[in-house]
């Protein structure tokens, strides 16, 4: 469903856009209906700008972005389908405003001949979708609510429409343990209705906890991508490994992780600069055993 | 919260909770209710002291305050009260225009600029600098000479059309913060165009900022019109507060202790652009729910 091929995308820096910066570097991957896909990578590896450059936030500066087929035009077409939930909830809302003028906005720009009542009703099972009580939520200002319910409002906000594809960029990592595997099994529920979720994330048990498939991004560039379980069970690239090692484990002391790989994936091939090593499990450097 | 109710839409609830609020805010309204008082007397005042000239000889000279001349009289035997009156219009006509026409230029400016970014940003900034630093008396010399017109009307449009700068570069700044909120790419997502969002998330978030600017530049307005009344520039025909001052200062009315003739322009001056300050504050409570006392 969505197709992201050769994707590149390079920030003008610098008085009047001297110098360059490449953001995001030949980025190829795909999301299926019905289907998670994680992107994990560390800060500055690109990962929320592929993000805002599916939802068309942020100019692509070579490459396509293809949903079903059709090149992506950002507008009121396209974002009726693709929908995103963003990072720090308290950021989504105009704090002039009250919460509930998110779902306002749906109606206005998606459902104007929808009757008041019926909206309403729409609007209160939407939220009780997404596990919240409508009457402590609705008429209530966004600092009012807390960052798990303001969270989920977007959630629910995005059930309204006729949604296949939500990008959740980062969308659990400015909450509690216990709201977050709630939201996490939300996006879970979303997939078994057959919507495709692009999964942004820097966390990987949150990944592993949820994906089908798993895309590690470092400096721009995708370095392994393939079924989590593969990725995870049988990390092929060093800094895979090293990403891995760093997981704070439980009833395990800290050990001493390893030093930066130094891999520069030189001899890159393939797609994308990606070399197939087992089928459908993708690594960025030919070298593996000089890594 | 009953469950029968149905959502009302967006448009409604926010009119409805400010007006909630502002009637409740001490502040908006005691700032309010002062300028609404001097505007009604800058109305109805000289329609009823219905003088042919407020600078006509009425009485003696140099008379105190009384109950016939409230007032007093001027050096000139003029009386100060129907002065007051009739440039508190002039005042408020030429705050009100300038202020209004600045802030409009203003917020196009600083709205589209701080908006859309790029070339076009480069380009209206190069305009507000250029602007900025016109020599506004110069160019204010060179227009009297070529075209001598010299209304109240005229004054202000030139104020108008010179003292925009500074907000519109404020503004530039503010929309340029907001426009990176994530509130803004969600009203993309949610099918807003991009008129739609400058008037309706990022205008609102800052709309008691806009209104500070409104009376920054109401009240620097007032201010540049008594200066250039006072270098001999302003309106030949009619009075203002600013002119007021003027002729007080300029026929000695401190030393000759004359305080009736330049203490109620000062004052008047000072009462609308203080009461405006106020009003302010009390707006920003009005407009954002997080300095609201509930």
């Amino acid at each position: 469903m969505l197709k992201v091929d050769n994707v590149t995308k390079v920030y003008k820096v610098g008085t009047f856009g001297g110098r360059t910066m490449t953001a995001v570097d030949t980025v190829s991957f795909d999301v299926r209906p019905g289907e998670v896909v994680s992107l994990i990578g560390e800060s500055g590896s690109g990962k929320s700008t592929i993000g805002k450059m599916i939802l068309g936030l942020t100019p692509v500066t070579s490459g396509s972005i293809t949903v079903d087929g059709v090149p992506i035009q950002p507008g009121k077409d396209y974002y009726r389908t693709v929908q995103g939930v963003f990072q720090d909830p308290f950021s989504c809302y105009n704090p002039v405003f009250k919460a509930d003028r998110v779902f306002a906005l749906i109606k206005e720009s998606y459902y104007p001949s929808v009757p008041d009542a019926e909206w309403t009703e729409r609007v209160r099972s939407a939220i009780q979708d997404v596990r919240l009580n409508p009457d402590e939520v609705l008429g209530k200002f966004p600092h009012q609510l807390s960052g798990g319910q303001l969270q989920r409002l977007l959630i629910a906000r995005a059930l309204l429409l006729d949604l296949k594809l939500l990008i959740a960029d980062e969308i659990t990592s400015m909450l509690d343990a216990s709201t977050r595997i709630d939201v996490l099994n939300l996006l879970a529920e979303l997939k078994a209705r057959g919507l495709g979720v692009l999964y942004v994330t820097h966390d990987l048990s949150l990944g592993h906890y949820l994906a089908e498939r798993t895309v590690v991004l470092r400096r721009g560039t995708i370095v392994e991508m393939g079924l989590t379980s593969k990725v995870f069970d049988d990390p092929l690239h060093p800094y895979t490994r090293q990403l891995l090692s760093a997981v704070p484990r439980l009833h395990a002391p800290w050990d001493d992780i390893e030093p930066p790989a130094t891999c520069l994936y030189h001899e890159r091939g393939g797609v994308g600069g990606l070399l197939e090593a087992d089928p459908g499990h993708y690594v960025a450097c030919a070298q593996l055993s000089d890594c | 919260m009953t469950t029968t109710t149905t959502l009302p839409t967006e448009e409604r609830v926010v009119r409805r909770e400010a007006l909630y609020f502002a009637v409740r805010n001490t502040k908006l309204m005691i700032g309010f209710g002062i300028v609404l008082f001097l505007l009604l007397v800058g109305i109805f005042g000289p329609i009823l002291a219905n003088v042919e000239d407020p600078n006509e000889y009425v009485a003696a000279a140099m008379l105190p305050p009384s109950s016939e001349h409230w007032f007093g009289t001027t050096t000139f035997g003029q009386d100060v009260f129907t002065q007051f009156v009739y440039g508190l219009r002039t005042t408020f006509v030429a705050g009100a225009l300038g202020g209004g026409i600045a802030a409009v230029i203003a917020m196009v400016i600083g709205f589209v600029a701080g908006y859309r970014g790029g070339w076009v940003d480069e380009i209206l900034n190069m305009l507000t600098n250029v602007v900025l630093v016109i020599p506004t008396l110069a160019v204010l010399l060179i227009i009297n000479a070529y075209l001598g017109i010299r209304s109240v009307g005229v004054q202000a449009l030139f104020i108008g059309l010179t003292s925009w700068p500074w907000a519109a570069r404020s503004i530039r700044a503010q929309t340029f913060s907001l426009r990176n909120r994530e509130f803004v790419d969600l009203a993309r997502l949610s099918g807003m165009t991009t008129r739609k969002i400058i008037t309706r998330e990022i205008a609102p978030n800052m709309s008691s900022y806009l209104f500070m600017t409104f009376i920054l530049l109401f009240g620097g307005s007032i201010l540049i019109a008594s200066s250039l009344d006072f270098i001999g520039l302003g309106p030949t025909e009619g009075v203002s507060l600013g002119l007021m001052l003027q002729n007080s200062t300029q026929w000695s009315a401190l030393q000759l202790g004359l305080w009736w003739w330049f203490v109620p322009p000062g004052a008047g001056i000072t009462a609308v652009v203080g009461a405006l300050y106020v009003a302010n504050v009390g707006l920003d409570e009005v407009f954002n729910p997080k300095l609201r006392e509930t």
